[in-house]
């Protein structure tokens, strides 16, 4: 839990001050799945981005660039619009790396 | 009745309620009319009417709709007092977790009544119980006096930083609210005095914008639970200093627990509010008779003073707990707290007594004692009601 979650949650009543919220971690209802990538299929068509409901995938000058799973809700639009497939869904516990590619056999998750 | 000095009064608890009020300026008072606790705020309203007070005083169309102004009131950044009893309580009671939970320090006089099915008016403790995990703070009064003095003391109390919770203060109906005795009453300026500013963290009218009463989602909720629980917990010492001040200050000791004639007492009863008056005759009677008993009068519930209580039983063999109230089910609310907080040896035994009203003699406080020198009951005992042996055993 960031230090700044657990300052608003310490004041009295869960008061929330400006700034608190700043950066919303709204994933944490995330239900079951979410999205990973073989970034060797994506063709940058950016579907995904254009769909996403909840700005949760990245991209950067038209290049995909990946999912911010502070915020995906695991919806599972990405991976249906995607006409490559290169974007699966896959269990919570999957462990991927911080853009969402499935990491090779016995790699560890980075947090 | 401007007061410029100290002065003797004939004023019921109800009465003796509302100067403490008058004498505190609350900003906003949110209420609905309830027995027995309409004298405190038909009292109160004619102090407003008469210019003696300049307090909002909103009329409400009921208690649920008082509890809320109060909360919206306390939060925006205004002293917030209120006043109910029985089913308005009741009405109060969810809105009483949320201002417990907004952390909003409303101070409520409550003139305990029995609660319906039959419908009641007369005194015992149902209400508060209804109220026991609300997360307020609850006290409770023995006489006019003690009335006056702990809703003197009340503010300091919910507003104090490490505390921010509403605060009960009970006082038995009829037997304290409508009964006229001498209370001596503190002067305006020495009540305002040590009562001080109202002063919350964030109030929502101060110059600092802030959200409060949002959604808490399972990640943040048991978080913000937990530290409401420690403020309740913190308030045992905070009574405890604010009792000291205002002991220091004006004469008058209130802890969190009584002990009367417990030197050496072998037999003791343990209960809270007025029929504490009558347990002390009745322990001077049998004291005189040269029987080693005592009283021991809780004044403070919530938060639970367990070691208070602890320390005035110690060397007690064995103890009479005796509930205005039932937990239908279960043990009654004080003889459960007492026995879950208890390590020590003396023998426990529970009593229901005076549920709507019924009125509690000397002879059954005396009974009490005596059967405490008997074989122990299993259950509770059911005091003063009739039957082949005058109470009744579950």
């Amino acid at each position: 839990m960031a230090s700044e979650r657990l300052n608003a949650i310490l004041r009295p009543g869960g008061v929330v001050l400006p700034g608190d919220v700043a950066r919303p971690r709204t994933g944490g209802w995330r239900t079951g799945v979410k999205p990973s990538v073989d970034f060797s299929l994506c063709v940058d068509c950016l579907l995904c981005w254009i769909h996403c409901p909840d700005t949760a995938v990245q991209q950067e000058h038209g290049v995909f660039q990946g999912f911010d799973y502070d915020l995906c809700k695991g919806c599972e639009v990405c991976s249906e619009v995607c006409p490559t497939n290169a974007i699966q869904m896959v269990a919570e516990a999957t462990p991927l790396d911080a853009r969402g590619a499935v990491l090779p056999e016995g790699g560890r998750r980075d947090g | 009745m401007a007061r410029t000095s100290l002065g003797v009064e004939v004023l019921t608890g109800g009465e003796a309620t509302a100067h403490a009020m008058r004498q505190i300026r609350p900003d906003v008072v949110p209420v609905y009319p309830i027995t027995p606790q309409t004298p405190i705020i038909q009292t109160f309203s004619r102090f407003v009417a008469d210019g003696k007070v300049d307090t909002v005083l909103l009329q409400v169309e009921s208690e649920h709709s008082a509890m809320s102004a109060a909360v919206g009131a306390a939060l925006a950044g205004a002293r917030t007092m209120t006043a109910t009893a029985s089913q308005g309580l009741a009405l109060m009671v969810e809105v009483i977790y949320i201002a417990a939970g907004l952390r909003a320090p409303i101070v409520m006089a409550v003139g305990n009544r029995a609660l319906s099915a039959p419908i009641n008016i007369h005194g015992d403790h149902s209400d508060g119980m209804l109220a026991r995990d609300s997360g307020a703070v609850q006290i409770y009064a023995e006489d006019a006096q003690e009335a006056y003095d702990l809703m003197v003391m009340a503010p300091r109390i919910a507003e104090h930083p490490a505390v921010l919770l509403p605060v009960l203060v009970g006082q038995d109906g009829f037997s304290v609210t409508h009964s006229a005795e001498n209370v001596t009453l503190l002067r305006d300026e020495e009540v305002q005095d040590f009562v001080g500013p109202y002063e919350i963290p964030y109030p929502l009218l101060g110059s600092r914008p802030s959200s409060q009463g949002l959604f808490a989602m399972p990640d943040a909720y048991f978080e913000i639970r937990v530290r409401q629980i420690q403020a309740l917990e913190a308030a045992e010492q905070v009574f405890a200093d604010i009792g000291r001040a205002y002991a220091l200050r004006f004469g008058r000791h209130l802890g969190a627990v009584e002990s009367y004639r417990m030197d050496d007492a072998q037999r003791a009863i343990v209960l809270i509010g007025s029929t504490a008056g009558t347990a002390k005759d009745v322990v001077d009677d049998l004291r005189d008779r040269g029987e080693k008993v005592g009283l021991v009068v809780l004044r403070l519930f919530r938060p639970f003073p367990h070691q208070a209580l602890a320390d005035a039983l110690a060397g007690v063999e064995r103890v009479a707990v005796l509930d205005r109230a039932a937990a239908p089910g279960t043990f009654p609310p004080l003889f459960a707290d007492i026995r879950a907080g208890y390590a020590g040896t003396a023998e426990m035994r529970s009593y229901v007594y005076g549920l709507g009203g019924r009125d509690t003699q000397p002879q059954d406080i005396a009974r009490v004692y005596a059967e405490l020198s008997g074989p122990a009951h299993a259950g509770i005992r059911y005091l003063g009601l009739l039957g082949e042996d005058q109470h009744g055993e579950s």
